[in-house]
């Protein structure tokens, strides 16, 4: 790999990521806060009220952070990935621009009504709320859409002059590929959220403040985590593999960890893979699991990695093998402890369960790592290929762009996206602290603006 | 239809440049027109609701840019690699402080907060200024259609230029100034007191300036790019754009010393549209002009992507459109006429 394209894929790959941190919360947020709305809009309720505005300081925060975040990744095609911006902006710029004009003014003008507006009333407030949950989800769609495209060419022809062009603007939109990953990955940004709001209630009640704020954000956390956590695994995540095995074999075969063709193929829970005897070292193996899963049927072969040509495997298999297992280790983990939580809940003991209030505090950062996990699996396993099976990586770079200019801008992502880090723990750990009570109702009182 | 698509791309461009164009300007003379910390918060709930949404325009743009003219997306920004990651860089730090200087209840974290929304306000309004000087003046291009300019080489515009030379870094100051003009004018309509006083004092000198700017660029243009000029002689009604921009500049100045202030902020955004509107026209149909071999230039015709495409693309633009303005309008609307106290967030 030459120098410089390795920089422009650290750096993409980090700001990804880096951005990605953020959205994830966002969708998932702006998804409960339409339900703590309607809440307050139907009963009036000052206490959700309290919920709902104090959530929304925080997603207001979180945005800011997803805004600037995001900003470099819809020019890095062009600085960084020329070639590949020429070759196929036909395609993917259908979706980004669309993802432009009818997701991102859609949010950012509903925001700003949202935080400004508080004159405006509750119906007001509804109302904008139930904007940015249509606007953030329309934004997770258009660029799913993009990435599905990268994943699973649909609906293009290629020109004369080697570029690819979209025949069918409907047929990119409802690419198949799309269903499950659109749906895996936005049950995941709830799983994110409702983690979140469970942690931060654990925390309060654990430390004796806001008790019945801690209670709401416990109560809402847990029944949608639970119920999230449980898609995350099935049907979305199953379908996720199915259709990797489908299209993508190699991709599956390598974030399993499966070097050979194997008829009664198992799944490997754990274990590291070796590189160079090509086999997975103390593994703990569930025989059959894998050709059951894939194939529903016990002894059907599975294609290993040695029934592909070297130069289509992906390039860091132990990466990848890595952060599928991490993903799904964590999304089995989720499950059985939301789904403890959802029952102690149930049966009136949660509150008074310190051990499962702990748990519940710490697992906050945990949805951060599967997700990530999750986008190392999709990206790392689509190698070498940028388009699959169409444009490899390395056909993608700029070409002028040498590799000193590209390690520079890295190193400079690097370092402010650290302060940006730090800022933003630092400043959502001071909301934490000055907790929903202090926050100001907004003006319940006035009358209500009329229409809305 | 590659014309319909560089129409809709100047619309945007110019609809960023006077909407996120305001916000600039606050940030360039808000430390100077806004001295207490009431007057500081005023200034910046003035943009507050509406910044980010003039940001998108900026965004849209550069995503319409890619969808319709793939190539000249890919060879622009790649070009440019040094200025674009600084530009975004900047605008992480713009978007930060106006968004996080609320939120700690601190002088010293203010006051970086502060200095980081003017320098990074000022420096901006200066690269994209510098930027257009680029656009004019052209790019060294090779034949595969890719170009890298370093930031600078000897400052002067020759075939192998820099990002910066006397004509571009011109360009920028112009733009600085222009567009603190049009932010000072923008405090003005929705400030009142002291702040409002200063604010119109510095519009009135910003106003002269951006006028003498304007006309020593006006100048500097035909002799760094003569075919701009010939594009205008060639279609002499497109002389129209420029023509009522300046008479929109006259009349924000006219305006501005009869305190008419919402109509001075008009006009100013009428100019400011105006001249950048004027600009692309002189272009057509170049996006990138080489300054290697003219054959080599990025047109809307030869950096387009196809046919289908472009068609599909008028079918979502103009209904994606229409919602933009209806929920732009109602925005701005909301929060019409002079900063409320209580709308602070
Ligand atoms: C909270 C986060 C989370 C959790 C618990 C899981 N996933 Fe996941 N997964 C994601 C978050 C995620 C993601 C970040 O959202 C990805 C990355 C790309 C995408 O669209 O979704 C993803 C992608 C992804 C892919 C790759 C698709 C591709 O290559 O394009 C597979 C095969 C799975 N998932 C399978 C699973 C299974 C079997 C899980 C459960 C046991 C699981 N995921 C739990
Ligand atoms: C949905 C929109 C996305 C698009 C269009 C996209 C596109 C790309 C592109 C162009 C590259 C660089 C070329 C390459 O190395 O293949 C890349 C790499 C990568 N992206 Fe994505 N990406 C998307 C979302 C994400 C997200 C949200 C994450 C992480 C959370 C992510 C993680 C990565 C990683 C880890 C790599 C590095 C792979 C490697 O270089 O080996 N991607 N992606
Ligand atoms: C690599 C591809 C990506 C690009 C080019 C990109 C681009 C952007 C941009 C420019 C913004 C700022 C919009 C504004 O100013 O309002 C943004 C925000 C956002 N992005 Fe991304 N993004 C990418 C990956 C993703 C992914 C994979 C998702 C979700 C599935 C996502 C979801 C969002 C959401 C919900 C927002 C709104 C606010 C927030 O950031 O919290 N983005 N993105």
């Amino acid at each position: 790999m030459t120098s410089a394209l390795l920089y422009d894929r650290l750096q993409f790959a980090f700001t990804a990521t880096f951005h990605y941190l953020f959205p994830q919360l966002t969708m998932g947020l702006a998804f409960l806060l339409f339900y703590l709305r309607s809440r307050v809009l139907l009963t009036g309720d000052v206490h959700y009220e309290e919920v709902a505005d104090f959530w929304t300081r925080i997603f207001a925060l979180n945005f800011g952070f997803g805004v600037v975040t995001g900003i470099p990744l819809e020019f890095q095609f062009g600085t960084n990935w020329a070639r590949f911006s020429t070759y196929a902006g036909g395609v993917i710029g259908q979706t980004l621009a669309m993802e432009g004009v009818f997701a991102f003014f859609l949010e950012s003008s509903f925001l700003g009504l949202l935080l400004f507006g508080k004159r405006f009333g509750r119906r007001v407030q509804w109302f904008a709320t139930l904007m940015l949950f249509v606007g953030t989800w329309l934004s997770g769609y258009f660029i799913l859409a993009t990435n599905a495209w990268m994943q699973h060419p649909v609906a293009y022809q290629v020109a004369a002059d080697g570029r690819v062009f979209v025949t069918s603007l409907s047929g990119l939109l409802t690419n198949p590929w799309l269903f499950w990953q659109f749906t895996h990955n936005m049950t995941a940004t709830v799983v994110t959220a409702s983690c979140v709001v469970a942690a931060v209630g654990a925390y309060y009640l654990l430390s004796g403040q806001h008790q019945a704020h801690a209670k709401t954000f416990l109560r809402t956390g847990v029944v949608v985590g639970a119920i999230a956590s449980g898609l995350m695994i099935f049907p979305t995540g199953h379908g996720n593999a199915d259709q990797v095995f489908q299209h993508q074999p190699v991709k599956g075969a390598a974030f399993e960890g499966l070097f050979t063709t194997e008829r009664e193929a198992g799944l490997y829970l754990i274990g590291q893979p070796n590189l160079e005897t090509m086999t997975i070292d103390n593994p703990i193996e569930i025989p059959g699991a894998l050709s059951f899963l894939v194939y529903k049927d016990l002894y059907a072969k599975v294609k290993g990695l040695d029934a592909f040509p070297r130069d289509e495997w992906p390039d860091n298999l132990p990466l990848l093998y890595y952060a599928y297992h991490v993903m799904a280790g964590l999304g089995t983990i989720f499950a059985l402890l939301y789904g403890m939580a959802l029952l102690s809940l149930w049966r009136g003991w949660l509150f008074n369960m310190k051990w499962l209030l702990w748990w519940l505090m710490l697992c906050a950062p945990f949805p951060y790592i599967a997700t990530s996990a999750g986008w190392m699996t999709a990206e790392l396993g689509r190698q070498p290929w940028l388009v699959y099976g169409l444009l490899r990586t390395a056909d993608g770079t700029s070409p002028l762009v040498h590799s000193g200019n590209a390690l520079f801008t890295l190193i400079g992502f690097l370092g402010l996206y650290l302060l940006l880090g730090m800022l933003f723990i630092l400043l959502v750990s001071n909301i934490i602290r000055q907790g929903p009570a202090s926050i100001t109702p907004s003006v319940t009182h006035l009358p209500q603006s009329p229409g809305s | 239809m590659e014309t319909a698509w560089f129409v809709i791309v100047t619309l945007m461009l110019a609809m960023y440049v006077v909407l996120d164009g305001f916000d600039f300007g606050v940030g360039m003379v808000y430390p100077f027109v806004a001295q207490t910390e009431a007057e500081r918060r005023t200034a910046l709930t003035s943009i507050g609701p509406v910044w980010n949404a003039n940001e998108v325009w900026l965004i849209a743009a550069g995503a319409v840019l890619f969808f319709a003219y793939p190539r000249a997306y890919a060879a622009g920004f790649s070009g440019f690699y040094l200025a674009l990651i600084l530009v975004l860089w900047l605008l992480i730090f713009r978007g930060l402080a106006v968004e996080l200087r609320a939120q700690v209840d601190h002088v010293l974290w203010r006051q970086a907060w502060d200095s980081a929304f003017t320098m990074s306000s000022v420096l901006l309004a200066i690269v994209f200024g510098t930027a257009l000087g680029n656009l004019i003046r052209g790019v060294p291009l090779n034949q595969d259609g890719y170009f890298f300019v370093p930031l600078w080489t000897d400052f002067l515009p020759g075939s192998a230029p820099g990002i910066l030379d006397w004509f571009t870094v011109l360009l920028g100051l112009t733009s600085a100034v222009i567009l603190a003009f049009h932010g000072a004018n923008y405090l003005v309509m929705k400030t009142e007191g002291l702040l409002y006083q200063r604010a119109v004092a510095a519009a009135r000198i910003l106003g002269w300036v951006s006028a003498g700017y304007t006309a020593l660029t006006v100048m500097a243009v035909p002799m760094v790019q003569p075919s701009l000029a010939l594009n205008f002689s060639r279609n002499p009604v497109v002389y129209l754009a420029p023509l009522i921009g300046a008479i929109a500049l006259g009349y924000s100045l006219y305006f501005r010393l009869c305190r008419r202030d919402t109509a001075a902020f008009l006009a100013s955004s009428l100019f400011i549209f105006l001249m950048l509107v004027s600009v692309m026209f002189g272009m057509y149909p170049y996006i990138l002009v080489a300054t290697t071999d003219r054959a080599f230039s990025l047109t809307v015709f030869n950096a387009s992507t196809d046919l289908y495409g472009l068609t599909a693309g008028i079918g979502w633009f103009v209904g994606g459109f229409l919602l933009i303005l209806a929920y732009q309008i109602y925005l701005h609307s909301q929060f019409l006429g002079k900063v409320r106290p209580d709308d602070a967030h």
